[in-house]
């Protein structure tokens, strides 16, 4: 049975909406500091007439194209760690495949109720965590010293070479359980939550962090996107469109970076994810429809 | 840069497969899109009819148009929506590529634990790929 509303518009009002809308996404995501996953699904799940399991899979794709496009150059200049990355990964990716599983027998007011409280729990992570950009590894763990977890990188701005290693590494592992289930059931990037256990928890430099992450997000929605394509939970006319328009949005972000104000923008995101993430709680409360 | 801050010989290996397999996946896929908008090749859902389809959950989308599921698109490819899976495919696959790529080097480096690392995801994220894990509870 349809579960939303059918439109009565052309066809090809949808995806040019689509391409605008993920530009605009695009362009705020990098200026917001944030994926273009973790904006795409609440807004185009709460706004646009596709059922929520095609909007997950598309959302997915997004991400994965967004992160598979950064990793060359991350992995180039030594600030995304293959070593860091791979052990977090299979941990992540294993996850990703149960939490795609469970999102896709889910009924969708379920998905959506449960999307809505995790965008708001994100709203009020990206609002009051604090980064750290050397943060103090006192001791490296045991793990993390018998899978030689560490490394050098150049810090361009103060001139240095930065020696990083890690630690509580089992801990850290764990909660990637629990970041990959979330990531597959909901289609969403998980930067925002990669970010804080790699840097706050676990210790790794913040540029490394964000490196890793975004690469790491290449394996982890690798995983759940097979699993969304296998179900036939992918939809070339809602991929390609916002595939492309995120990743032309990106560019121009980039562009636009150096001239804007990113405080005022950071919290223009947050107030955009807040009202996603309400659209989307409401919406499988029934309360929005 | 210092020797010392330079990338490792399997970061790089990985990155060069990366860079390459991620613009030929995307300029395919781009590509196959307009053949899809454009109606050369026919569709195996009319692009006039995806509005009353793309609203359902994907097990009933699947139902009502008996639409493949696992990698029963790879016989479909004929189709203009279809076509747009092997960029798509591509852009999944290729993380795969890569761990088959670095898995020699570090072989080579006898750096065991991340061998067996390395073999452990191409499993997972194989089987993820094969279309053996099916989604239940509609």
């Amino acid at each position: 049975m349809p579960e939303v509303p059918r439109s009565t518009a052309p066809w090809w009002v949808w995806p040019l909406a689509l391409f605008i809308v993920t530009f605009i996404l695009g362009i705020l995501a990098v200026l917001g500091g944030v994926g273009g996953g973790v904006l795409f699904v609440p807004i185009v799940g709460g706004f646009f007439p596709f059922n929520i399991d095609f909007v997950r899979g598309a959302g997915l794709l997004v991400a994965l194209a967004g992160a598979l496009a950064a990793g060359p150059g991350l992995l180039k200049r030594n600030l995304a760690s293959i070593r860091l990355a791979l052990p977090v990964a299979l941990i992540a990716s294993s996850a990703a495949i149960v939490g795609a599983m469970i999102g896709l027998a889910l009924k969708p007011n379920v998905v959506n109720t449960l999307l809505g409280a995790t965008i708001l729990f994100i709203v009020a992570i990206m609002a009051t965590a604090k980064k750290s950009d050397f943060p103090v590894v006192p001791q490296p763990d045991k793990l993390s010293q018998a899978l030689g977890i560490m490394g050098i990188y150049r810090e361009e701005s103060i001139g240095k070479d930065v020696e990083w290693n890690v630690h509580k590494t089992p801990l850290g592992l764990a909660l990637f359980v629990v970041i990959g289930i979330m990531a597959g059931m909901f289609g969403l990037g998980a930067g925002w939550a990669n970010v804080p256990v790699l840097n706050l928890m676990m210790g790794a430099p913040l540029k490394i962090s964000v490196a890793t992450s975004k690469f790491l997000l290449s394996i982890t929605d690798t995983s759940a996107a097979w699993v969304y394509l296998n179900q036939g939970a992918v939809l070339p006319m809602i991929v390609v469109p916002s595939l492309v328009g995120i990743m032309l949005g990106s560019m121009i972000g980039v562009k636009i970076l150096a001239k804007a104000k990113p405080k005022a923008i950071k919290w223009m995101v947050i107030g955009l994810l807040l009202f996603a993430g309400l659209r989307s709680l409401l919406k499988g409360l029934g309360i929005w429809k | 840069m210092s020797d010392k801050t330079k990338a490792s010989e399997e970061q790089i290996a990985y990155a060069n497969v990366l860079n390459i397999g991620m613009w030929f996946g995307l300029a395919l896929l781009i590509i196959t899109f307009f053949v899809y908008i454009s109606g050369v090749l026919p569709s195996y859902v009319p692009i006039d009819d995806l509005p009353k389809y793309w609203t359902m959950r994907v097990h009933d989308f699947n139902v009502a148009l008996n639409a493949p599921t696992g990698w029963g698109w790879a016989s479909l490819v004929g189709k203009g929506d279809y076509l747009n899976f092997i960029g798509i495919a591509i852009l999944s696959g290729l993380t795969i590529l890569c761990y088959l790529v670095i898995l020699p080097i570090l072989a080579r480096k006898k750096d065991r634990a991340y061998v067996v690392i390395a073999i452990a995801e191409v499993l997972v994220l194989s089987l993820a790929a094969s279309g053996l894990l099916k989604v239940g509870g509609h």
